[in-house]
């Protein structure tokens, strides 16, 4: 059996100055298999598809193809060795035609001219090939993403892929298109070809795939067939329990029951095309309503909507009893709103800016321009907030690019902190932290509710989620799925019972 | 199992996207014929064939060294040395035939490998180290126009040197007294030019590679496509093409002036994106241009019928065109981000 | 503080380099200032801050657009309309040397340069359009709008209006543009340091995405960074019209756009946006200004100071240049484990 399998990886481990993005993983693709790689946000799927495809060297371990050692000086050479890659992002042109973005770079030609005659030709065979049937001479763009997606696949497949690998190609396609590409999966794999197949999307997984390697924070949980393998059980394995010695959070009864608290959100319908389903939730006064769901369960989605992050097309939002219109980031940080988004880097902090800056941010943008936070004031704030949330290294003037994620992500705490809000909405505040960090904020969550804070929540972490949270909003698919009382035997099984009892047919 | 057959047509129908895709030059060509019918209808000989051919004539080299944009703007950069890079060939020209006595075809060929070396040199910085293009092509402009002064802070004629009495010789096209026109040989080498230009945007691997590194860098090096040949490619046509425009100059005027093209790289970036391609780069044809420059010349034609109206005019109006093109440009994208979520 | 010590730590020195070439070239009278007979500062360097202070006016605005991830190509063209206008303005009036018409053709200048700004900032915020495009518009007509004021004339002013004095008059001996150059300088670092501007730029610049989410009225600051870019320019041009008594539209403020942005690169701004550095910039434009004398001193042609900017720009945009770093250094830098090279080195620079 090892033998059958053109690509063999083992013990892969990669660092990423000073953290571990894998440590020890193996991966095999057969011959005519799907093979799933499954695991949350962070557990080092595409890292690990990056190391194969050559983006990145690999610090220990090795990659076999068909039993000789390699390793890719990047996508083209991998390429070359017959390994493809189609990724979320459509990796084509839409202002070139379908036919050309097929074939670009090996276009038929006469003499030095592309034959566009041939290469059409040749173009609409490859595309029936996988069962498609397009306008090859029309330009890329007027196609739907899942076309796009489709045509990247044909492409892929032209250069005699032996391994082709899809990278999360259906987060932005719908029922039918889905139907399609899954179709075009099993045709290719019944043609020989090995699939790597990542997704979040469960249902097609689980419609496809023929086996899974399941990863959770850069380490290998386990290679299973898919049959051996429900689903109640994959989540387990993909959310994991943390085994680290979290201090356990004491709330204090006052705290677990403000279900008759006066409600603070009302959302009612709220949704947006393409993102979220409508639906309805409220978060009261003092409670902690946690968000949880898979990756791509739209529980981001949920949360932005109510920050103002993104605008909602169907609903209505109520907050402190009042119609909120023209919601975006000002006027929801006005009425109180405050909004810790997913990504540190890219959203939340200014790299180049001193961590005094960023903390005073969301005041100074109150306030305008022209009214400066008084230098007194702002170095006792900020010198207080550093104090109370153990910011290390303690120094104000430390641009914030260079903290740990940990203290970045207190940092940020700290600027919304600054205005006292009266909801705080946390996006995976916990995510790629060190533990201490985590109990610190998991500790700071409790206490700010207890002192009358609404808090909404997001996690991947079921742990998490279910110790904190009064209620939980349950996600899945983009549609949020159910609202849990947190009882005192309220376990994150339920949770993953929920998820796997809610979503739709496959 | 069966796989099903997936047989989808465009989201946007295919006729909309075609106009899409032809509104700006659409918009350019009606423009050029209204310029035109509306000279025709208020000056007398305005109708005269020779109006028309006369833009081919006075504007042969911008057109080349808009063509030579068109590359650069179409992968998504930009040149700004043009002008300075045209004047420094023309100054060459004359340097090498009059002081140091090169024979002209030869110095003419040196002159263009010379604009083409300075294009790959460019091309490579902006290339392979990132500088920003208008960074990297900044650099060509002060260093061309300071070569240029050094080499003459005055005026070179080169009416002496019989090569140069060539680009002006011209072909009548009928008797120019009843409805026949002349142009000159310089035209058609400028014609040339744009002929080759729209076989190598459009049949050649290296144009498509040009729209595609356009529409999206990442893509294409993804793609597997000569992503840095395509990048350093556009910038050695751009600079052969500032070459040869300078050396069509030399033609036109028989002498280099120290300080003439100044602003010229404007004046084809104007004339490159009224002809309907995108100032972001991947989307465009090199017709276009010759319409844009079409248009600049147009201007220019019926300021000198009205008389009284001074060139400044054409610059104001074309920056008027700009805006409105750069506008139009923006609502076409907009309208096609909307399938997006 | 030290952070901005360390930034303009290479700009003094290279500074100072020049002044030492051209010490050594024509002796400690360079540096020396001396007084005139008429009792106004003079000497060669008090001349280079003179004949600077259009330049450093508009690369003061320049460096806050930069700031903000931006760019203005159209400041050449303000500058030639500022000057276009208030040169036209006098020499309409039947009285030249009327000293409300002067300061009335200032403000009109002024109020027009500045509504030329925030139309490149309402192009930029609220149309979404690129800063190098959106200003690229003015950048090609501007100079035709000059034209259009003037009529295609260089207006003179009498040397006798009192206009002039902004060119080429002392207050308590020194140089008035070196006063109002001065001024402005303060103002700005004053106006982005006091208050909460410089941060909120900074922020903007530096993670747009992060900005709005944090509440922060981008596109007003934004308009509001371009509307001072034009300002600076508008007052440019005027000081520089007033110092020749005339306004040229076709050449008044050539390229003064580039040497602005060089000055600014040169004066440790990222042209990525970000922190901003307005000292860097001053002594930027300083170096700039000391260069076009440094070449004639050492007994080059002026032609040589456009070669001489051209290999000025190549070796700063090649310094900042990460991968242009990384390749000249890799021969220098062959250590088996190299942890993070690039956090310490942008942490250092």
């Amino acid at each position: 059996m090892p033998d059958a399998a053109p690509v063999r990886m083992t013990g892969i481990v990669k660092d990423f100055t000073g953290v571990r993005a894998l440590d020890g993983v193996d991966l095999a693709l057969r011959p005519g298999e799907i093979h799933a790689v499954m695991g949350e946000n962070g557990a080092g799927k595409s890292t690990l598809i990056k190391v194969l495809t050559g983006v990145h060297g690999h610090d220990a371990g090795e990659i076999l193809l068909d039993g000789e050692p390699v390793r890719f000086s990047g996508p083209k050479a991998a390429q070359a060795a017959g390994i493809s890659t189609v990724y979320q992002e459509v990796n084509l042109t839409e202002n070139l035609s379908v036919a050309e973005n097929l074939l670009a770079g090996r276009e038929p030609r006469l003499g030095p001219f592309i034959n566009f005659r041939a290469m059409r030709r040749r173009a609409t065979e490859l595309l029936d090939g996988i069962g498609v049937d397009l306008n090859v001479a029309a330009p890329l763009g007027a196609y739907s993403i899942a076309v796009q997606q489709l045509v990247a696949i044909a492409r892929a497949v032209d250069i005699e892929a032996k391994v082709l690998i899809l990278d999360e190609p259906t987060s932005s396609l719908d029922r039918d298109e889905v139907e399609v590409l899954l179709g075009v999966m099993r045709r290719l794999a019944a043609d020989g070809t090995a699939l790597v197949f990542i997704s979040h999307f469960l249902d097609q997984v689980y419609a496809v795939a023929d086996r899974m390697t399941v990863l959770r924070n850069g380490a290998l949980v386990g290679e299973w067939a898919t049959a051996d393998l429900p689903q109640n059980a994959l989540i387990g394995h993909m959310l994991g329990r943390e085994a680290a010695a979290l201090e356990q959070i004491e709330r204090t009864a006052a705290a677990h029951h403000v279900a008759d608290g006066e409600p603070l959100v009302e959302a009612v319908g709220l949704g947006r095309k393409g993102s979220i389903a409508p639906y309805d939730l409220t978060v009261r006064r003092g409670e902690v309503v946690g968000l949880a769901g898979l990756l791509g369960s739209g529980r981001t989605e949920t949360a932005r909507l109510i920050a103002g992050a993104d605008r909602a097309d169907s609903g209505s939002l109520r907050f402190a009893g009042r119609r909120v219109g023209g919601h975006n980031p000002r006027t929801a940080a006005a009425r109180g709103i405050a909004f810790c988004p997913e990504n540190r880097k890219t959203e939340g902090l200014v790299g180049d800016l001193t961590v005094a800056e960023n903390m005073i941010l969301a005041m100074q943008a109150s306030r305008g321009w022209a009214r400066s936070v008084p230098p007194a004031r702002r170095d006792k704030l900020v010198a207080a907030f550093i104090d109370k949330l153990g910011i290390r290294p303690a120094d104000p003037d430390m641009p914030v690019r260079n903290l740990s994620g940990g203290n970045q992500q207190k940092v940020l705490l700290a600027r919304w902190m600054l205005v006292e809000p009266k909801l705080l909405i946390l996006d995976e505040p916990t995510r790629g932290i060190d533990v201490g960090a985590k109990a610190d904020i998991q500790r700071l969550v409790a206490e700010l509710s207890a002192d009358g804070m609404a808090v909404l929540f997001v996690s991947a972490e079921l742990d998490e989620v279910t110790r904190l949270s009064d209620r939980i909003a349950v996600l899945r698919d983009r549609e949020l799925i159910a609202v849990l009382e947190a009882e005192a035997d309220l376990t994150s099984e339920h949770i993953v019972d929920t998820i796997v009892a809610g979503g739709r047919e496959p | 199992m069966t796989a099903p057959t997936l047989t989808a047509r465009p989201t946007r129908s295919k006729l909309f996207d075609g106009l899409t895709r032809y509104v700006p030059i659409g918009a350019t060509i009606g423009l050029l014929a209204a310029l035109y019918l509306g000279g025709v209808a208020n000056y007398p000989n305005f109708d005269n064939p020779q109006v028309v051919a006369k833009l081919f004539i006075d504007n042969a080299p911008l057109l080349v060294v808009a063509v030579g944009m068109t590359f650069v703007i179409l992968s998504g950069g930009i040149d700004l040395s043009v002008g300075s890079v045209m004047a420094f060939a023309t100054m060459a020209c004359a340097w090498l035939t009059v002081d140091a006595g090169v024979a002209a075809p030869l110095a003419t060929v040196l002159v263009l490998a010379f604009g083409t070396a300075w294009g790959l040199l460019v091309g490579a910085v902006i290339h392979y180290f990132h500088v920003q293009p208008f960074i990297a092509t900044l650099v060509g402009l002060f260093l061309f126009r300071g070569l240029t002064l050094q080499i003459s802070a005055t005026d070179v004629s080169m009416r002496e040197i019989g090569f140069f009495q060539w680009g002006m010789t011209h072909v009548d096209f009928g008797e120019v007294r009843d409805g026949g026109f002349w142009l000159p040989y310089l035209s058609f080498v400028a014609f040339a030019v744009v002929a080759v230009a729209f076989v190598v945007l459009h049949y050649t691997r290296f144009g498509r590679g040009v729209y595609a590194v356009g529409g999206s860098e990442t893509s294409a090096l993804l793609m597997g496509l000569p992503v840095a040949r395509t990048k350093i490619g556009v910038y050695a046509i751009s600079g052969c093409c500032a070459a040869l425009a300078g050396v069509l100059a030399a033609f036109a005027t028989k002498s280099a002036n120290p300080l003439a093209n100044v602003g010229t790289e404007l004046d084809a970036i104007a004339a490159v994106v009224i002809g309907g391609t995108l100032l972001t780069g991947g989307a465009g044809f090199v017709l276009g241009t010759v319409a844009g420059v079409m248009v600049w010349g147009m201007l220019n034609t019926l300021i000198a019928f009205q008389g009284n109206l001074s060139s400044w005019w054409a610059r104001i109006v074309m920056g008027a065109l700009l805006l409105a093109f750069i506008l139009l440009q923006r609502v076409l994208a907009r309208s096609g981000e909307k399938r997006r979520t | 503080m030290n952070a901005y010590a360390k930034r303009l730590l290479w700009p003094v020195l290279i500074l100072l380099a020049l002044i030492a070439v051209n010490i050594v070239a024509t002796g400690v009278d360079f540096i020396v200032p001396s007084v005139n007979d008429d009792g106004r500062l003079g000497g060669a360097f008090v001349n280079i801050l003179r004949r600077s202070a259009p330049l450093l006016l508009i690369a003061l605005g320049m460096t806050l657009v930069i700031a903000t991830k931006g760019i203005d190509l159209s400041v050449g063209a303000v500058y030639a309309i500022g000057a276009a206008i208030a040169c036209q303005t006098i020499i309409d009036a039947p009285d030249q040397t009327a000293g409300g018409l002067v300061l009335a053709a200032v403000a009109l200048a002024l109020a027009a340069t500045a509504a030329i700004g925030a139309w490149n900032g309402v192009m930029v915020a609220h149309f979404g359009i690129q800063p190098i495009v959106a200003t690229l518009v003015l950048m090609i007509a501007g100079r035709g709008i000059a034209q259009l004021v003037t009529g295609g004339q260089i207006p003179k002013v009498q040397d006798a209006s009192p206009f002039t004095e902004l060119g080429r008059g002392a207050f308590l001996t020194v140089p008035i543009p070196i006063w109002i150059a001065a001024l402005v300088l303060t103002a700005l670092a004053l106006l982005t340091r006091r208050t909460a501007l410089g941060m909120l730029l900074e922020s903007v610049g530096g993670n747009p995405e992060a900005s709005r989410l944090a509440g922060i009225r981008s596109r007003g600051i934004t308009v509001l960074v371009y509307l001072v870019c034009g300002l600076c320019a508008g007052l440019a041009g005027l000081i520089g019209a007033a110092n020749l008594g005339s306004a040229d539209a076709n050449n008044g403020g050539l390229w003064i756009e580039l040497d602005a942005i060089l000055a600014v690169v040169i004066g440790g701004t990222a042209l990525l946006g970000g922190r901003f550095f307005l000292l860097g910039t001053a002594i930027g434009v300083v170096i700039i200004g000391t260069l076009e004398d440094t070449i004639i001193n050492v007994g080059l042609s002026s032609q040589w100071q456009f070669t001489a900017k051209a290999v000025v720009v190549f070796a700063v945009a090649l310094l900042q240049s990460p991968e242009f770093r990384g390749w000249v250094l890799r021969p220098l830098r062959r250590r088996p484990e190299a942890p993070a090279p690039a956090q310490a080195e942008e942490a250092a620079s």
